[in-house]
């Protein structure tokens, strides 16, 4: 297998494959070959389907010798997080309660994949129903960091951002309820992006929270988030909570990486104590690369930010309680206990009870209590009223700068089996990135270098108004671009997990 | 229930107390010492093309499980998107029932577990209906009050929309319910249903009637629903189902009772009989002592009474919440405006405006109401027949046959059109009374058009003068006798020369015209 | 107010998670651990703050009422635990709601 293939972007294989110079087979073949080869270290996929894989790559070389137009990233192979249906292979969500499950439907992210020609190569791991920050979670075992493979890919999208940080595959696609794409880009070295909530469909995603839950790219560079976020994004009639208005121009944003004359604010909110002194470091030289390219910097108070967490961690576990409800043993997925004489209440509970894993239980038995009547209004009604206060800093804030930044996550990658027992310490790996998922705002983690402490990844978050998504890309492409010129080489290259 | 659960030990000890007075105070005594106060929620499945959330078609049974999709069984991943029509139709029985509109409202989610509800939640409206407090006036029988009926008006708190739940089957065990059963077998295909649930305030006042008033309220209800074509509102197939609350009020106390909630009653017959039983059975638990306990129970057709479910003190939290895959609906005035400018005559203008056009009093009206034939009689009358004419036939002889057949009289196999032609034949003399029973039998059969059945059977009147005066002639010199009795002025021995004369015309005569010969040919 | 093990089993109920006894312990002892710190969220001076469900401004998204295909038959009940008569088959059920 060339192991060129594997190391490069999806631009240049797309490139490549409509010009004839590589075909959708080879680049299909090469990165099957590098999963053979690293799978039973890194541990990112849930389900791998070659054959399908490369039935779909013959497709697109047969459009192409056909003289068909080809979309811009025909022929590139993905890694498909496991909470997207899919009707040719599992669908699992990390969990025991539906392993081996195969859903009679495609997620409409699934069908604008296989639609543009996009290679799935499988399945991705995931913290159960995506609840977690380290993959850990995963009723399958966790994934492992290709920086060092004692160390999490972060969480809950570890498996995409594991393959894609790992050369498996090109793209991952993630889903980000508190931080889920954002954070696992950031402690692999990735580009991560959440787009504004509703620009990517939801229908076939098995729902964590509904309210916060936005499907985005993973990648390697900041061109190729760009062209699968364009991919993705769009408006979908069986998504009532779906954008009714054009794509920002993200692809042309990341191409443009021209930042001179934008303010960018920074939030003190999302700084200081409880943060690793490496992360803050690689995060101020980042700031001021992006002033020395041309950007203004203001200081911009966010001051409800820091009831973020504490207003997901009531508004998340209420609608996973709900969402969760339809894991009941009745018409799919696993059932316990049903010996004859136990009642459907009893092989409900006795299912649920051995079918979750722990942190799964902990959330669905905290967002019961917030919901239980008498404590609505304490709990998940305050949280409702946090949740506009945020809104409302994000809108006074974007009326001051052009675009918002903070370290993505306060440390790099933490060591495997670090803060399982410890939901509290766990729950900080959110803590920057939660505020635009209440609010809906779009944001993305692009590196911005490796901890002088640990010498592992460490990200900077960009955020911008709702639907000005293109503002992401432009302002991470600019500083990608600066990053690697000094550098000389792309950053994963130091990656030597698996070297 | 399993291990972990803890007994809540005070409600379910009173349900065990309140259970062991299972006498009845007969319902004239009770309702001599207690008042009682009736609510209703009303479940409505809308006659929309599709379900509330999913393109699935929404009608009535179909093979098991072949009008499901992903989001109607509620596999992971699936999302619901609100029918525009159901809203709609939800605006126009609010309108229709005089209600308020919300200008803003939202889905909530009621949290329960339930084998037959596919995610575990019903998609519902819990403090943000779509339509609020309205009213519905409804006219009950009062054989007492002055024109033998009283009108009372029925307040509606709201109007809501929600989505139905699946249907079980029950297998095994010796009874077919639920209790017993082995294991049950799920069908999908109604969840997902529109559904519309109506709720009125508590209605008091109506002492002795008001049995009589729960039932009048559907009726009205479920002819309101008709006439505004958003539902079929057929009760046995469970389009139209009704949850029946009832408390007692001590006479004078001015203070209200604890209600019991009477699930799933569904004829009107039974909203009338289930009322009835939970006067009789609470007044002999107020008698004893004891009190009420707040609790669902259900109403048993073969029987007449209720029983116990769960006790309401120990039931589920349903820890509502917004919806959050949907986004609240706020219909603009224009739109609502729109709704009522389509609304049809209702009902009760409806019922106004034909009493004066047929000039009938209440009572008279009442009867074709109760009749079921209101409709018949309209159209009876729109093909060209007198209002007495087609009350006369309808009401004197074909409700007689529905009640015979056990049908609807507008079930039965004759057009509105055919009874006013049987009216035209009767007054332009071609048919008699009798003879044009004859001819209803025959359509009935399905022996053709009333004109057919006069052909096919040779039914004609026999008005034929020449061939009358020799049947007269003859009838008189077979009976000598009593013809000299009536030219002596005994009258009313004619009788016997009549039916003669109508047994020899096989009752094809005119008995009015063969008297009139018969006297004449004895005066001469 | 601290969580008592009653009141987590009372949820585990209304959750229907059949929690073995330690775990009923362990649970307690971590709810309460984050109840207290989410509860942080009373802090904040929200009097006459609207609460915010959707994050996205729209409102009356609605679908015309025109019919779509149905799953095939075979497709929904492949993933059934239990069927019979083209039905699920679940478990008998206890109680009337």
């Amino acid at each position: 297998m060339d192991s060129g293939i594997v190391r490069m972007s999806a631009a240049d294989l797309a490139a490549g494959i409509a010009a004839g110079d590589l075909s959708a087979a080879e680049v299909t073949e090469a990165h099957l070959g590098r999963i053979e080869a690293v799978e039973d270290r890194v541990h990112s996929f849930l389900h791998v389907s070659a054959e399908q894989a490369r039935r779909a790559a013959q497709a697109v070389d047969a459009q192409r010798a056909a003289g068909e137009p080809l979309g811009p990233l025909a022929g590139v192979p993905l890694a498909l997080k496991d909470v997207f249906t899919t009707m040719d292979m599992p669908t699992t969500c990390g969990s025991a309660i539906l392993d081996g499950w195969r859903p009679p439907y495609d997620a409409t992210i699934t069908r604008r994949l296989r639609e543009a020609g996009v290679v799935l190569l499988g399945k991705t791991n995931m913290d159960e129903f995506a609840m977690g920050s380290s993959t850990e979670n995963s009723a399958f075992g966790p994934s492992r960091n290709p920086w060092d493979l004692a160390r999490v890919p972060g969480g809950s999208s570890g498996g995409s951002a594991a393959a894609v940080a790992g050369f498996e595959a090109p793209l991952g696609v993630g889903t980000d309820t508190g931080g889920s794409i954002r954070q696992p880009a950031a402690v692999c070295g990735l580009v991560g992006g959440k787009p504004t909530y509703g620009a990517t469909s939801r229908y076939g995603l098995v729902a964590f929270a509904s309210s916060l839950d936005t499907p985005g790219p993973l990648a390697r560079t900041v061109l190729d988030a760009a062209l699968l976020h364009e991919v993705m994004a769009g408006h979908d009639p069986r998504d009532s909570t779906s954008v009714d208005s054009p794509v920002p121009p993200v692809v042309a944003a990341a191409r443009q990486a021209d930042i001179s004359g934008l303010t960018v604010g920074i939030v003190p909110e999302l700084s200081g104590e409880g943060y690793q002194p490496g992360v803050l470091a690689r995060f101020a030289e980042a700031v001021e690369l992006l002033e020395s390219l041309g950007a203004k910097l203001m200081e911009v108070s966010c001051p409800h930010f820091t009831y973020g967490l504490a207003a997901y961690y009531l508004i998340a576990p209420s609608e996973c309680s709900s969402n969760l409800a339809r894991f009941d043993a009745m018409r799919f997925g696993l059932r316990c206990g049903d010996d004859g004489t136990r009642s459907a209440e009893e092989v409900m509970s006795l299912t649920r009870e051995s079918g979750f894993g722990a942190e799964v239980k902990r959330r669905i038995m905290l967002g019961t209590y917030a919901l239980s009547s008498g404590y609505y209004d304490a709990y998940y009604g305050k949280a409702q009223q946090v949740r506009t206060l945020i809104t409302r800093d994000f809108q006074a804030a974007f009326e001051q700068v052009d675009v918002l930044v903070s370290p993505t996550t306060p440390t790099t990658a933490f060591p495997i089996g670090e803060r399982v027992d410890d939901p509290m310490a766990m729950y900080l790996a959110d803590l920057c990135t939660i505020p635009a998922n209440l609010s809906g705002n779009p944001a993305l983690s692009v590196p911005c270098g490796l901890s002088p402490d640990d010498g592992l990844p460490v990200g900077l978050q960009i955020m911008a108004p709702v639907l000005a998504d293109d503002r992401l890309y432009r302002v991470a492409a600019a500083l990608e671009a600066a990053l690697d010129r000094r550098r000389g080489y792309p950053l994963l290259d130091d990656a030597k997990g698996l070297a | 229930m399993t291990g972990t659960v803890s007994a809540a030990s005070g409600p379910s000890a009173a349900v065990e107390k309140g259970a062991a007075v299972t006498g009845l105070v007969p319902f004239g005594d009770a309702v001599s010492r207690y008042d009682p106060v009736i609510g209703l929620e009303t479940h409505v499945e809308l006659g929309t093309a599709t379900k509330m959330f999913c393109g699935c078609p929404a009608v009535f049974g179909g093979d098991p499980n072949t009008h499901v999709c992903p989001v109607c069984l509620g596999l992971p991943g699936s999302l619901p998107v609100a029918n525009r029509v159901a809203i709609e139709y939800t605006i126009r029985i609010g309108l229709a029932l005089n209600c308020q509109i919300a200008s803003w409202c939202r889905f909530a989610r009621k949290n329960y577990f339930y084998p037959d509800m596919p995610k575990n939640f019903q998609i519902s409206q819990y403090d943000e209906p779509l339509c609020v407090d309205g009213w519905l006036d409804v006219t009950i029988d009062d054989p007492g009050a002055e024109g033998g009926s009283r009108a009372i008006r029925v307040g509606i708190e709201r109007v809501h929309l929600e989505e139905d739940t699946g249907k079980s089957l029950h297998v095994g065990g010796t009874t077919g319910r639920i209790h017993g059963a082995d294991y049950s077998l799920v069908d999908y295909n109604r969840a997902g249903i529109p559904l519309v649930e109506i709720v009125t305030k508590p209605v008091d006042g109506t002492g002795e009637l008001a049995p009589a008033a729960a039932r009048a309220y559907v009726t009205e209800l479920r002819d309101l629903l008709r006439s505004l074509e958003v539902s079929d509102v057929r009760m046995e197939e469970g389009s139209l189902r009704c949850d029946v609350n009832t408390s007692l009020s001590p006479r004078g106390s001015g203070v209200w009772g604890t209600r019991t909630e009477t699930k799933n009653v569904n004829s009107l017959r039974s909203v009338e009989r289930a009322v009835r039983h939970e006067i009789e059975r609470q007044a002999a638990v107020l008698d004893s002592g004891e009190r009420v306990v707040l609790q669902t129970r259900h109403f048993h057709e073969d029987t007449g009474t209720t029983t116990a479910g769960r006790g309401k003190e120990e039931a589920q939290d349903y820890r509502y919440f917004p919806e959050p895959d949907l986004l609240p609906i706020a219909p603009s005035s224009q739109w609502v405006d729109a709704i009522r400018a389509g609304l049809p005559e209702l009902p009760a203008a409806r019922r106004a405006r034909l009493m004066g056009e047929w000039a009938v009093s209440a009572r008279e009206f009442m009867d074709i109401r109760n009749a079921g034939a209101v409709d018949a009689v309209a159209a009876t009358v729109a093909a060209g027949a007198s209002a007495a004419e087609a009350r006369k036939w309808w009401l004197n002889e074909l409700v007689r046959r529905a009640n015979e057949a056990g049908a609807d009289v507008a079930d039965l196999p004759i057009s509105p059109a055919a009874v006013a032609r049987v009216a035209e034949l009767v007054k332009a003399g071609t048919l008699s009374d009798k003879l044009a029973r004859q001819v209803i039998d025959g359509v009935l059969a399905g022996e053709g058009t009333p004109d057919e059945v006069v052909a096919a059977r040779g039914l004609a009147v026999v008005s034929d003068e020449g061939a009358l005066l020799t049947a007269v002639d003859a009838a008189i010199a077979a009976n000598p006798d009593v013809a000299e009795k009536v030219r002596g002025g005994k009258i009313a021995a004619a009788g016997a020369l009549v039916g003669a004369v109508m047994k020899a015309t096989r009752g094809q005569a005119d008995a009015t015209r063969v008297r009139e010969l018969i006297l004449d040919r004895l005066r001469a | 107010m601290p969580i008592a093990r009653e009141d987590v089993a009372h949820l585990a109920r209304l959750a229907r998670l059949a929690l073995a006894d330690d775990e009923l312990d362990h649970l307690a002892a971590q709810l309460d651990q984050i109840i207290t710190a989410v509860a942080r969220v009373q802090e904040v001076a929200a009097d006459g703050i609207p609460p915010t469900s959707h994050s996205v401004p729209m409102q009356n998204v609605f679908r015309d009422d025109v019919t779509e295909p149905c799953l095939p038959a075979e497709a929904v009940l492949a993933a059934a635990p239990a069927a019979e008569q083209q039905r699920f088959r679940v478990p008998r059920i206890l109680a009337e709601e």
